[in-house]
This record gives C-alpha cells, structure tokens and sequence, in this order.
C-alpha cells in the first residue's frame, strides 16, 4: 500500500442542497452484488435527499426530498443494516424515523426526549438498537421493538459537555460517544438491560485536549481511530480475543497519535475495509492515511498517503467509505455539495 | 435600562477617523482582487452596536485595527476583542455578532478564528471555544431570540454603504 502513489479522482459533484451539506451516510445494501449505490445527505436546510446511482449512467441522481418534517438543521442520517429505515437527527430536538417504501419515504415515527439539538443517531450490527446524543449532554438508547416501534430503553448523564457523536461497535452492542468535554465515552450494558459508562477516554490516558468531533472502526473491530479540534487524530486498540469472548469489559489504549498533519478541526475520520483511514477537515482537505511497516503491534506507525487540498471550496464535514465498493468515497461540505470519489492508483 | 447592565458606565473613547479608500490606479482591470487588508476588516466591524449600551464596539474599544491579524494569501482572518469587563456574560454574543458579521461579509474561503483578548475575561477558554464550534454557532443563529439580538447589533452595520 505504501509504496504505490495514489490519486482521488472526482467522479461527481452533487448539488441540491440550499444551505451547508453536514453528512451523508451510505445504504449498507447498495454497492454490493450489482445493486446501484445509495445514499442519504443531510443539510443546513432543514432537509434530508436521497441519492442513487444511475444503472445506465453510472451518475448518481437525487431520487427525493425528505421535507416538510424537521423545522431545524438535520445534523446527521443513519440507515438501518437491513437499508430499510432511515433515522436523522436533527437541532429541533428529534429524530425521525422514515422507511422506505418503493419510491417512496415516509416519516413512520419520531423520537422526542432529548432537550436540545441531537447531534447524531447510530443504529448497532443488528439493528435491534438505536442511540442519540445531544447537546443536553446525555445519550439515549432507544429499543427497535416490532412494527417499527421505539421504546426508551436508557438515558445516560455521563457527559459533562454537548455530546457530538454516537457510533456503536461494529459487531458488538458496546457504544461509543464523543464528546465536546474532549473525552470519548464507552458504554456497555451488565445484562440486566443496566447501561453504564465502563470506560472514559480523556486527556490524562493519552486522549484529546479538545472537542472529540467523530470516530471510526477498522474492519475487524478491534481498532479504532477518533479525529478532534485539536488538530490531531489517534488511533486505539483493544485485545481482540478479549473483545470477542465478551466476558469482561476488554478496556482501549491508546495506540498511537498523528499531528501535524491538521491546520484545522477534522471533523470526521473514516477507516476502510481495506484499512485507509480518510479525514475530512476545517481546511478544505481530505487525507487518507495508512499504517506503515514500521510500526509494530503494540505501537503502530501510521503515514500519510495523500493530501487533496481544496476537495471542497468551504469545511469538509463528513468523509464515508461505501460498504460496498471499498475505494469509493464521499465527502458533503460547508459549501452546500456533496462529492464522489475514487482512489486508485496514479496510472 | 440602566438597572441591571454589566457595566452600567463603560468607557466611551472617540472614533477613529476613518482613511478615505485611495482609488486603484487600474480601474480597467476588473479582475484584480484587492487584498483584503486590517482595515477593511475593521470597517466590517467597528459601527457592531454593544449588545448592552448605544454606542460601537469601536467606541467602547471592545475592537480595534490593531487586534485584527489577517493573513490573506492563505485567506486567513482573527480578531481578538476585549470586552469592557472581565465577568462580561455578553462576550459570547459580541463574538457572535463578529463571527456573523464576517460570514455576511467576506468571501467564503476565508477561514475566521474569533477570541477574546488573552487575560480580558474571566471564562476565557470555555468562551473562545464556544466562539469557534461551528456547529454551536450554527444551532445559535437558529434560535430566533439570539437572531434577533445580533441582528440588532448589527444593523447599524449596514446603514452606510462601504
């Protein structure tokens, strides 16, 4: 990986979008087995589009227009793992649920509680679980009961600070949020539907010195890299036999820290099936990063692959890897677009 | 009004004169863009009204040219204010009022960093960090009761044509 020189080829530029494009999430079942890539983006104007990919074309094309539903900005999507349903998060305060029905979507439920702005909306590997988080400070986890509904299953008062994002491990019901009190927060439920934060990740062991904006898995769930404010990112690791056994909370330390990299915030970071890690930062740059031979188990080495400055003309808010194919990239910005890209190898 | 403000009698200094611009000696190329320069931010800035009194940020000396570092080749701007007393609860909206104020008016690649002066404020790490969360000045410009705070500061801002 380290030795080929690579490029980001921009395939699309998508606009529609009347105000800043804060997220995007990839349909877990598009991309695969010749099904046409789908994704939803989420923006300043208070709506959420539905993007697909042409068969014939291959340009992707925006298929509707989630309106009419959220009266705040919509902050961040997530699609259930069977691609069904849809959840947004918005800052008026709910979190909307819609299925896809044909063409068609449609609001089935929302979800009040929070009392501010929810930041972010995550669903876990086997989508019988759903967590929010807000400016409030607190996280909730919602139960996906049958017939599509939801049930409050805990609200979690850990935070000290507006809460930024929610991302649950990818095959375990373990959950992971971030944080504006510059921690990164662990929860992981004693089997008697009790919820409770089982590990802080804050500056004193080796974590960030400022706003923890976002965080992402590797493949095998074992390792994990969190981007924030202060300019850096840093990757993480927890004893994969431990993980798996699920006897005991398998604790995570850290790994290594990448700086120097960032002049601005990196508000969020995305790891690859194929192990590339990508940012995307309050300087209009997406990089992607790899780990290197150098490194070793315990103290990985990581180097940058490939700057692209000015990906966008405003913040990059969001990069995504789609499930499917594993060097297709999107990134949404301040400046209202969403892109496509495709990292190959300079010919 | 005078029961309750902050600093219910702030310092009021005179205004700067203001340096007539000098015409671009070539007005055929309309292409050219001028670097934006300290003062044109300051120009931006300086009739901002005090959320708490009638009189400008430049009267009261909250901002001045000199507190304005610019760096446009990388289209960079900071401004660093100084509210009139150090338990100031009004600086998260006079740097508000800032932050917007350049939004409106500088073109989008700029990137604005806004703080307070450093030893100025009692809370100044928690304001500064809250000044430079987008995504919570986002959510404040959709509270209607901060909008129309800011854009009561700001109105004397567009009453001159510049």
């Amino acid at each position: 990986m380290m030795e080929i020189e690579w490029e980001l080829i921009e395939l699309q530029r998508l606009r529609g979008h009347t105000d800043r494009v804060w997220s995007m999430a990839w349909n877990p079942s598009s991309g695969v087995a010749g099904i046409p890539t789908m994704f939803a983006s989420c923006s300043g104007d208070k709506t959420v589009r539905i993007w697909e990919q042409n068969s014939s074309s291959s340009s992707w094309e925006c298929k509707a227009v989630l309106d009419e539903t959220h009266t705040r900005t919509v902050r961040s999507c997530s699609w259930s793992p069977s691609g069904n349903l849809l959840a947004t998060a918005s800052f008026d305060g709910t979190t909307a649920i819609w299925e896809n029905v044909g063409d068609d979507f449609e609001c089935i439920s929302t979800l009040e509680g929070h009392d501010s702005e929810v930041k972010s909306v995550s669903w876990n590997a086997s989508g019988s679980l759903l967590a929010t988080c807000s400016r409030d400070k607190s996280v909730w986890i919602w139960e996906v009961l049958p017939g599509n509904e939801f049930n409050c299953a805990s609200v979690l008062q850990a935070h000290t600070q507006d809460v930024k994002m929610v991302q649950w491990h990818p095959t375990l019901d373990i959950l992971f949020s971030c944080s504006y009190d510059n921690t990164v927060k662990v929860w992981a439920e004693d089997g008697d539907d009790d919820w409770h934060c089982v590990q802080t990740i804050n500056e004193a062991n080796n974590g960030h010195s400022s706003t923890v904006w976002s965080l992402s898995f590797n493949a095998d769930g074992n390792r994990m890299v969190t981007c924030s404010d202060d300019l850096t990112i840093k990757i993480w690791g927890t004893d994969p036999k431990k993980l798996l056994s699920g006897d005991e909370y398998s604790p995570w330390s850290h790994l290594c820290t990448l700086s120097g990299y960032h002049g601005r915030t990196i508000f969020s970071v995305g790891w690859s099936r194929e192990g590339i890690i990508v940012t995307g930062a309050g300087d209009d740059a997406i990089r992607l990063f790899v780990e290197d031979e150098n490194g070793s188990v315990d103290e990985p080495s990581y180097k940058m692959i490939l700057r692209k400055e000015k990906a966008h003309d405003m913040d990059v808010n969001s990069v995504q890897w789609c499930p499917g194919e594993t060097r297709l990239l999107a990134s949404t910005s301040d400046d209202g677009t969403i892109k496509i890209w495709q990292l190959q190898p300079v010919t | 009004m005078m029961s309750g403000l902050i600093n219910a009698n702030p310092v009021v200094y005179e205004k700067k004169e203001r340096r007539v611009r000098s015409i671009p000696a070539n007005l055929d190329d309309e292409y050219t863009v001028e670097p934006i320069d300290q003062l044109e931010i300051f120009d931006h800035l300086r009739d901002i009204k005090d959320p708490e009194h009638p009189y400008s940020l430049e009267e009261l000396k909250v901002i001045s040219e000199d507190a304005i570092e610019i760096d446009d080749s990388n289209s960079y701007v900071r401004v660093t204010f100084t509210p009139t007393v150090e338990h100031c609860s009004m600086a998260t909206i006079i740097g508000l009022c800032l932050r917007v104020k350049l939004t409106r008016s500088l073109p989008s690649k700029y990137k604005v960093d806004i703080r307070v002066a450093p030893g100025s404020h009692a809370t100044e790490a928690a304001v500064n960090k809250q000044l430079n969360d987008k995504e919570r000045v986002a959510a404040a410009m959709e509270n209607p009761g901060i909008v129309a705070l800011v854009d009561d500061c700001l109105a004397p801002t567009y009453v001159f044509s510049k």
